[in-house]
């Protein structure tokens, strides 16, 4: 929407200026010491996409151990325990966040607010060299279970206590996941300050809060909700690790404390960081749904005030995880109230989405494809979290396959989808190259069908009663987790097929031009060159 | 051209790699796909509003993806090449807004009275107190002075066809890992309840968190160590109900089932002087009584136009 109108200083850095002085530092300087914003964007997603393969190699072997009754791959149910929580983990924290915020966030936040760089680089700098650590830290917790044979962290991403107190986990396992949660949360943090300092500070002239591109938008929402749900999260990880190691009792009941308080704590955090994970997919989305249907995104207030409010809301419905644990009735129909409330800005969006679409001209590249795919596949796992809203209802589904189907669907099928809509959107921008189509195309419908064979057919493990993070399963489970196993299958495919198709687009593929998507594509990065220059508008933007 | 060709033929492939697979496989799986058959008023009752809910969603993802294709094909390049400039439509927007309240408002009104009745049983006839523990169940009965007895499942039952479990062992295949039995006797063991009673469940944990959960029964509550958990069932018929722990509690945490024999009240009396003397004889005695209810262990599910609108009838005319 908003539309650069100094042709001349965007020429002049397209063509005139890279050649002169874009000077670019040596390789290690500018990798390792990195304080530019696209080249630590890059550096986000080529880290996301390597704890991806790790992530996806967990989910494979989980789905071979389940593709019959019996255990097959695994040595005992610890061994399946630390699968799961590796695989929770890496995607949430290694692979979604760093992918959609770190990646995509800190290439296009400032180039669509035509801004020259972060607010602050070097903290940019500190918050991608804290998550390195931070994946060494959870991957040796993991590690740990095949080191010694035993141990390891088999808690579950949610590392409730006292399965994650010293009773549970005796070895070092879980400290070090907690101070990998630290760095991975002080990295979150500190990228978050730098997002919202940039957002409110560095626009060019003539772009007000509500002229924002709605990527802009999703950052600002989705930093807000890092800085206030992060501290709670480092503080009952904190409480955990001194109960552990300290002889505090903050969750030992043997001591007055209560293991349900962490639960309460973590999912103060964790409830808003499944928005923090979907917001910036939004924003992606609408993008792409605009530049594609070739006309403005429809309802833009909307749209906006309803990412806002999700985020509002998103910090007062927590103990929707919580309904089983015996929480009081009135507390169960407070919260079974708020979080229905949550279906309404989440329909605002699918609803504007498809009006965007509608009398628009609309042509079905790969990356519009994907949108498409995450609004059909983002309404049914939304329809099944309002479901599972209903404490009633929730009581037969807690905890077992249905959670695993609304989940994954709203966030495998959601976010990722949108990870790859924005890879095949901006990897032209990127690196200066663009995708294969046709390939492009092949990937997108290998990954919606296995992915649908995947989790479509866990909703009917679900309601027949299967447990979630169990390795073995009655036989009457049998049918849909082989159905299931298969869609894993495909989608390993799949997987396998971008790695060829992102590899050729980097090595040989076809120059990008520096807009490919015509006149659909109005944000200021459409403007500059693809890859833009080392250093971008170095003459400000305006906007009208 | 040739892309789009290339595109079919690898979809043709796809196809016929996947078929041959499914075509093997399919006679011998099992195929449960729906809520476990209600055997207590709270999963009928849960029976009926997920009927609801489910006739409720499915309206709305049909709506959605059928505009959506039909705005996809009305609006493709070739059919609209020039894009109109609509940019809001506050009216559509209102509605969009108030329309999804109002299901919300409907939703509500059903889910609140199904909560608040689930809650607590108003005038239990019988307590049975569960403890979770790595990775076995302890009840007790308090009212009946049963001290705590406890409940494993039986290893190896997949595998291991020659140790001292193969007399337990030698069980329909729907039981596996479902059915429990006690460590020291090795003989079968599990909870016995009266049917057709509100009984109350005082549910708590020795060590880590666990669930203690019955799909049949609507009854899923967390064992959390520190705390006593309240929650009901009433059994409707007397037969075997099987259940699992449903909150990651360690290594086992898949091998955690939960076995119950329903019987008449009388039955369970007689059973509860026995447990007195001896539980092995009072458990043995249970196991006769219910013979006749093995071969209807788990009802498959049934999920028809019909069964849907039965469940629907019984909510909308509540």
């Amino acid at each position: 929407m908003a539309k650069a109108h100094n042709d001349h200083a965007v020429k002049h850095d397209a063509h005139g200026h890279d050649d002169h002085h874009d000077h670019k530092p040596g390789f290690f300087t500018r990798w390792f010491l990195s304080t530019n914003h696209k080249d630590i964007g890059s550096l986000y997603l080529i880290f996301s996409v390597a704890a991806a393969l790790i992530g996806v190699a967990f989910s494979m072997l989980m789905r071979l151990e389940l593709l019959h009754p019996g255990l097959q791959v695994i040595k005992d149910g610890q061994n399946w325990n630390v699968m799961i929580t590796a695989h929770g983990l890496i995607m949430i924290f290694f692979v979604v966040m760093p992918g959609l915020i770190g990646g995509f966030g800190n290439w296009f936040v400032p180039l669509m607010i035509g801004a020259p760089d972060m607010a602050f680089p070097r903290l940019n700098n500190i918050s991608f060299w804290l998550i390195v650590p931070s994946f060494g830290l959870a991957l040796y917790a993991v590690l740990l279970y095949y080191i010694q044979g035993a141990g390891g962290l088999g808690t579950g991403w949610t590392m409730y206590p006292p399965l994650s107190g010293i009773a549970g986990h005796a070895d070092k396992a879980v400290d070090l996941a907690i101070f990998s949660l630290h760095l991975a949360g002080a990295s979150s943090i500190l990228g978050a300050i730098n997002f919202i300092t940039t957002i409110f500070n560095m626009r060019a002239p003539g772009m007000t809060l509500h002229k924002m591109p709605l990527f802009v938008w999703a950052m600002l929402v989705t930093s807000f909700l890092l800085v206030l749900s992060l501290p709670v999260l480092g503080g009952a990880i904190t409480m955990l690790l001194t109960d552990r190691n300290f002889g505090t009792s903050f969750f030992k009941p043997d001591g007055g404390g209560d293991p349900i308080l962490f639960q309460h704590l973590f999912w103060f955090f964790g409830h808003p960081e499944v928005y923090i994970m979907i917001l910036p997919a939004f924003g992606i989305v609408s993008h792409i749904v605009s530049t594609f249907s070739r006309k403005p995104v429809f309802g833009y207030l909307g749209m906006v005030y309803a990412m806002v409010g999700i985020g509002a809301v998103g910090f007062i419905v927590w103990a929707h995880h919580m309904f089983t644990t015996g929480i009081s009735i009135n507390t169960r129909a407070y919260f079974t109230a708020a979080t229905l409330i949550i279906a309404v800005p989440t329909g605002i969006k699918i609803f504007s989405w498809i009006a965007t679409m509608w009398g628009g001209s609309i042509t079905f590249e790969t990356p519009m494809l994907w949108a498409i795919g995450f609004i059909i596949l983002f309404t049914v796992g939304g329809v099944t979290g309002v479901v599972l809203a209903n404490a009633g209802m929730d009581i037969v589904l807690h905890d077992t396959y249905y959670v695993v189907a609304h989940f994954h669907y709203v966030l495998s099928l959601g976010a990722v989808f949108a990870l790859f809509a924005g890879w095949y959107y901006w990897i032209g921008k990127i690196s200066g190259h663009q995708y294969p189509e046709w390939a492009g195309k092949i990937h997108f419908w290998l990954t919606f069908i296995g992915v649908n064979l995947v989790f479509f057919p866990q909703h009917f493990l679900g309601l027949a009663g299967m447990p979630r993070r169990i390795p073995d399963y009655p036989d009457m489970y049998a049918g849909w987790n082989y159905v299931s196993s298969v869609g894993a299958a495909i989608t390993g495919i799949s997987v396998i097929w971008w790695l060829g198709l992102a590899l050729y687009t980097l090595t040989c593929g076809k120059k990008a031009a520096d807009n490919p998507w015509g006149e659909g594509a109005n944000t200021l990065e459409w403007t500059l060159s693809s890859p833009p220059p080392f250093h971008q508008f170095e003459i400000q933007p305006r906007v009208v | 051209m040739l892309k789009k060709s290339l595109l079919l033929l690898f979809v043709c492939a796809l196809s016929l790699i996947a078929l041959p697979a499914f075509a093997v496989q399919l006679p011998e799986t099992i195929w449960y796909h729906y809520l476990l058959p209600a055997a207590s008023p709270v999963k009928e009752r849960i029976e009926h509003f997920h009927a609801i809910l489910l006739v409720i969603i499915t309206t709305i993802s049909v709506i959605v993806v059928v505009v959506l294709a039909y705005t996809m094909v009305r609006f493709r390049r070739k059919a609209n090449p020039v894009p109109s400039t609509t940019t809001h439509n506050v009216k559509l927007e209102i509605i969009w807004t108030l329309l999804p309240c109002l299901i919300l408002v409907v939703i509500m009104w059903y889910s609140f009275p199904l909560m608040y009745y689930m809650d607590k049983a108003k005038h239990p006839s019988v307590t049975l107190k569960v403890t979770g523990y790595q990775w076995y169940w302890g009840y007790s009965y308090p009212d009946q002075e049963i001290e705590e007895y406890s409940n494993y499942y039986i290893p190896g039952e997949d595998q291991d066809t020659k140790n001292e479990f193969a007399e337990l062992r030698a069980l329909p295949t729907y039981q596996r890992l479902l059915s429990t039995y006690d460590l020291t006797t090795s003989k079968p063991s599990f909870v016995v309840l009266p049917a057709n009673e509100d009984i109350r469940v005082l549910i708590t944990a020795g060590d880590v968190l666990h669930s203690w959960a019955l799909p049949m029964m609507g009854v899923k509550k967390d064992a959390v160590p520190g705390r006593i958990n309240e929650t009901w069932l009433r059994i409707n018929e007397p037969g075997i109900y099987y259940g699992q722990c449903s909150e990651i509690c360690g290594t086992n945490h898949g091998f955690m089932p939960i076995e119950i024999r329903a019987v008449p009240m009388d039955t369970f009396k007689t059973w509860s002087a026995m447990m007195k003397d001896d539980s092995t004889k009072a458990m043995a005695y249970i196991q006769d009584e219910t013979l006749a209810y093995a071969q209807n262990r788990i009802v498959a599910p049934k999920l028809t136009l019909q069964t849907l609108w039965d469940d629907l009838k019984q909510d909308i005319t509540k």
